[in-house]
Parts: structure tokens; sequence; C-alpha cells
């Protein structure tokens, strides 16, 4: 069998795991925006908790994903739940540490302007220095989706959703028929999906970023 | 240009800093020692001094972007050290250095802040902000809708000063507002700014470090030395010619008479009269009073009473049947708004030492020379001497009758006649 004729026997399976694939990173991503970002705007003051921020996340990434999930499956059970935890906890760095990065670099005689001019401690971070930092923080943020599309085959390891499943059932059938396609269809797969969402990431950063700060 | 007046302004109000001090912590000595300043309603006093001494600090502590140690500030009759620092700085302008504008929103975004956050209405806002730009002199049709960074650096400035004075605050802060701008740019928004305060008379308090541009703009000028001590605070023509001592000599730097002389005006001094004749005039009587009368020079006047040419009586062997050979053509002339600073500049470039004074359509109004500019010079330093010992005398006389007050003990007395200057 062909690998398309592979492909057109089992769209259903396919579009299936794609769309879970899909789901399950950006469901993942959005968590570790929302948290990484708060941790951002938390830390970035202090020189202290910035860098402790950093390292920390920093330090998540580096235990290989496989062994990360391995070990959250004693503590979760198998399926979605670890698979969202280390999905989100990978995209953390990214997010955290641009975020940081781009809320220091805010021009102080900005913030200086906005507190002079009257605008409240919240009114300052929400008006004037997070859409300010946000070119960086979404640079963040499409960074750590391209890191989780890779990483969230392994999660096929503990019976979690997504393309993952068709290329570790390819891999254990190694020598049959179909190994080979299975593989390759997953492959393929994860690649396409990351190039729509680096599409989506342009399109919304021409959305979101100001015309007066866009490169 | 088009000057809508819609909303009534608010004029300035007064300013009191009282035993304002402000320690960092972990550092012994402060920053900030115990200035005691007074800023009138619709008066600009700047703060100038050397960097490091304080005078930002000393600013900033007004709108408490920096909050004092101890000191109270009184803004016109509210005392506002104890004022919740978001409102109080709703209600006060505050233009910095490189305008500050955020860059990520548009110019009308830029000026509508304050309003908005006042809760101003929708068309109000919209108004304001059309009525701002024209204020500033920039179209608002055209730049509504621009983002900074489309602007030029003296345009954003502009904007800037628009921003400070969109909500109608009757305080206006300047922090080196002028500083980030090319000179001719810097020139031109210094006169701006005096225009505008001659419209809105706000209570203006402007920082910097450039003791010409205090000069130019300052109704008053307190020099700082190190903490924020004020060297002296008076009239930039009382600072010129009388520093109080070396170090705010030092500060008004080399040529103090010089300087003064951009501070008057030649409408200010006495113009001198000269002999003039019109090119209506027949020639025979032209040269007849040249030839027979007390004076060796003329002034040639053209069909609309302009200077034209200066006659000497040499030049009558070359002039034979017409004037156009003979005499010197006027090269340059001043007008009555000039300062005594371009007069003398005109006068030293004439290779007769004078210079003829300009009426609005440039028609002749008199002459200015060296000898009348010299006189002029010696009476206003005179003068200027006079009134800054005066003053001092003053201000002897005012310590010398709170000290007394204070040693009877009538400390709240002398507190009450301080509120009412």
């Amino acid at each position: 069998m062909s690998f398309w004729e592979y492909v057109g026997t089992r769209h259903a399976q396919l579009l299936t795991d794609t769309y879970q694939h899909a789901s399950a990173v950006f469901q993942c991503m959005v968590l570790a925006t929302l948290l990484g970002v708060f941790i951002g705007v938390a830390t970035y003051r202090s020189e202290w908790a910035g860098n402790l921020a950093t390292t920390s996340t920093a330090t998540i990434l580096t235990i290989p994903s496989l062994a990360l999930i391995g070990l959250l499956i004693p503590i979760v059970g198998l399926g979605v739940p670890p698979t969202v935890i280390a999905l989100t906890l990978y995209g953390l760095l990214p997010v955290v540490r641009n975020c940081i990065v781009g809320l220091r670099g805010v021009d102080p005689a900005l913030v200086d302007a906005a507190r002079g001019i009257g605008m409240s401690r919240g009114a300052q971070l929400f008006r004037v220095e997070l859409p300010l930092a946000w070119p960086p923080i979404l640079t963040g943020i499409r960074v750590a989706t391209q890191m989780l599309m890779g990483i969230a085959a392994i999660a096929a390891f503990a019976s979690g959703p997504g393309l993952g499943n068709e290329i570790f059932r390819g891999i254990a059938s190694l020598g049959s028929a179909n190994s080979l396609n299975q593989v390759l269809s997953g492959t393929l797969g994860i690649a396409i999906l990351a190039l729509l969402f680096d599409a989506a990431y342009v399109l919304i950063g021409r959305l979101t970023i100001s015309r007066g700060i866009r490169a | 240009m088009p000057e809508t007046p819609e909303t009534t302004t608010t004029s300035g109000a007064s300013i009191r800093l009282e035993n304002l001090t402000k320690v960092y912590p972990g550092s012994s000595a402060p920053a900030v020692d115990n200035v005691n300043l007074e800023v009138k309603a619709g008066e600009i006093v700047i703060l100038v001094g050397p960097s490091g001494c304080g005078k930002s600090t000393c600013l900033k502590m007004i709108n408490r972007l920096i909050e004092p140690s101890s000191g109270r500030i009184r803004i016109g009759d509210e005392d506002v050290t104890d004022m919740d620092p978001v409102k109080l700085r709703r209600t006060i302008g505050y233009a910095i250095q490189a305008s500050g504008l955020f860059p990520h929103m548009t110019v009308a975004q830029n000026i509508a802040l304050v309003p908005k956050m006042l809760g101003w209405s929708k068309t109000k806002v919209k108004n304001r902000v059309e009525e701002m730009l024209d204020l500033v002199g920039l179209d608002p049709g055209e730049f509504h809708g621009r983002y900074p960074r489309q602007l030029s650096g003296g345009q954003q400035q502009r904007v800037g000063v628009a921003r400070a004075l969109a909500a109608d605050p009757p305080v206006l802060l300047m922090d080196e507002p002028f500083g980030a701008v090319d000179p001719i740019t810097r020139d031109h928004l210094q006169d701006e700014l005096i225009r505008l305060q001659h419209e809105l008379h706000k209570t203006i308090c402007f920082v910097t470090h450039d003791f010409d541009e205090a000069i130019k703009i300052g109704d008053r000028i307190a020099v700082l030395r190190e903490r924020s001590h004020i060297a002296q605070f008076d009239t930039p023509e009382a600072i010129l010619t009388n520093p109080a001592d070396d170090f705010v000599s030092g500060f008004v730097g080399a040529g103090a008479a010089l300087k003064r002389l951009n501070l008057t005006r030649v409408r200010d001094v006495g113009v001198v009269d000269f002999p003039t004749a019109s090119m209506d005039d027949p020639l025979e009587s032209i040269f007849e009073r040249l030839r027979s009368g007390p004076h060796n020079d003329l002034l040639l006047l053209d069909h609309n009473g302009r200077p034209y040419k200066w006659l000497r009586r040499g030049d009558l062997s070359l002039a034979k049947e017409s004037l156009a050979r003979a005499g010197t053509l006027v090269a340059d002339t001043v007008t009555r708004d000039a300062t005594l600073r371009d007069a003398l500049e005109a006068v030293l470039t004439d290779n007769a030492g004078r210079v003829a004074v300009t009426g609005r359509r440039g028609e002749y109004t008199g002459v200015v020379d060296m000898v009348t500019l010299m006189n002029n010079v010696h009476e206003l330093l005179e003068a200027d001497r006079l009134e800054a010992i005066e003053q001092q005398h003053r201000l002897r006389e005012q310590r010398a009758r709170q000290t007394q007050l204070a040693q009877e003990g009538l400390d709240d007395a002398s507190a009450t006649e301080g509120g009412r200057a």
C-alpha cells in the first residue's frame, strides 16, 4: 500500500488524531500563556524573583519529555492529565522568559510618564507595559507552540491523544506493511499543523500588535 | 491660527513647598534638603542647576512621583501631601524629556488619556483632542491618527505638551521637556511655550540645566545647588545683574551683561531720531541738506517709508544727477520687538555703528547706534542692581521679623502671615 492509499483509507482516524493533537497543543498553550504571563508579571520587578522564575522554568525544560511523562503517570494516571501537565510545563519557559524580558525592556521614561499622568498601577500594566511587551511575549508563545507540537507526540506513550499514536503504533510494528506509512503520516501531520499554527500567529500578531510599534 | 476657546481654561494655582525633604533609604545625606519655594499662580518658575542637584527629584515630589520624606506640598489652598497620588496626578499636567508619548497609541489616543480617566464624555474628549492639537499648532485632521514614531522630535514634544494640558490642569510640571530636540526646534518650542502661557496663564514648574533656556522662558528662576539648596530665587534680570554668590555667577556663566540684552526689547529703550530724506524729495533739496546741514549722513527712505540707503556727504561727488550710484544700501534693520542683543549684533556689523529700527510694515521709526545702546544698557544694569539690592534688603527685613516673631513664641502667627503672601 502506498502512502497516499494509506492516508486515503485511514483518513477518519488521522483527522481525529490531528484534531486532538491540535486541540491538546492549543489548550495547553492557553494554559501556559496565562500561567507564564502571570509568573512574568509577578516577578519582573525583582531581579531575584525574575531570575528564579526563568531558571526554574528552564530546569523543567531539561527533563527529557519521556521521563517527565513517565514520572507523572504514577501520580496522575494515564491519558489526558499527564499530557496536559507536561505540555503546559514545557510551554512555560519561552513565555515566562520573553514576558520578563519584554516587561523589563519597556522604557522607564514611559512608565514614569504613565504614573505621572495619573494611571493606576493596573492601568500602567494593562494599558502601557503589557501592550509594549506584547511583541516579545507573542514570539515566546510562538516558539513554545512549535516546541509543544513535537513534544505532544510523546504523549501517546501515556495513552494520551494526538498524532503521536500513529508514530508509536508504526514504531511498535516495525517491519509490518504499514509501519512506515504510520510513522510518516504522524510526522507529516505534525509538521503541517506546526505550519498552520505559525501562520495563525502571524495573523494574530497583525491583529493585536499596534501599528505604532510594529517592526 | 484658528483659536476657538470652547472650554473656559482654568488658570494657574499657586504651589507652595514647605520644608520639603527627601532622604532615600540607605543614604545618610538627603537628596533634597529642606526646600521652601513658592510659585505664584500663573507664573513660570524654572528650577535650574547642575546635574544631580536634585532638581528633578524636587519636581517629582510636587506630583508625588517621589514621596517626600518630610515637609508639606500645597497646591492652591489645598494640602496635597496626603492626597491619593493617582487622583492628584490627574489634576497636574506632566511633560517630560523626549515627550514620553506611548508609541502604541495614536496622537489622539495619547492626548485623550487623562480626560478619559477623569470620565469625560466621548464627544467632549473628541472635541478637546482637536482643540489641543490646534493649540499646539498641529493640524488635527493630519495628526490625529498618526503614531508617535511618524512625528518629528519637535512634533512629538508638542503632542507631549498637548497631552499634559488636555484635562486643563491648573498646574503644569515640565521635566527638561526640550532637552532631546535640536537647538533650532528647541528655540521654536520655547517661543511656543511662551505664547501658550500668554493665553493660558497656568502655573508652570520647569526643570532644566540650560541657563539660557531658563532666562528665556522663566518669570522667576530658582538656581539650585547640591541637595536642592536654593542659591537664588529671583527674576532673570536680577540673577544676571546681581548673582547672590560665586555659585550662581559661575552658573550664569560668562557674558551675563550680554545675556541681559536678551531680556530687553528695542521698544523698551529710546531710539534716536536720524535725519531722513525721501526718494520722493527733489534731488537738489537732498543734496542741499547734506551739503549745508549739520549732519554728515542722511537716511534715504523709499516710497513706502522703508529705510533704503545711507547717504554720506562724501557720496555726493559720485551721485551726479541720480541717487542710483550713491550711498550704501541698508543691509540690516531691526524691528521694535527685536532684543537688544539682535540690535547690538546689527550695530556691530554695520560699518558706521548704527541700525535702522522699523515698525510693523517695515517703515522707518528711528535708529539705534552704539552710543544709545551703551547708555541704555548702563541704565538698565544700574536699575537692576538697585532693585536687586532693595529686594535683598526687603528679604533681610522679612527674615528679621520672622525671627523676632519666632523668638516671641508666635510661630503660628508667622505661619498665617506666610499664608497671606
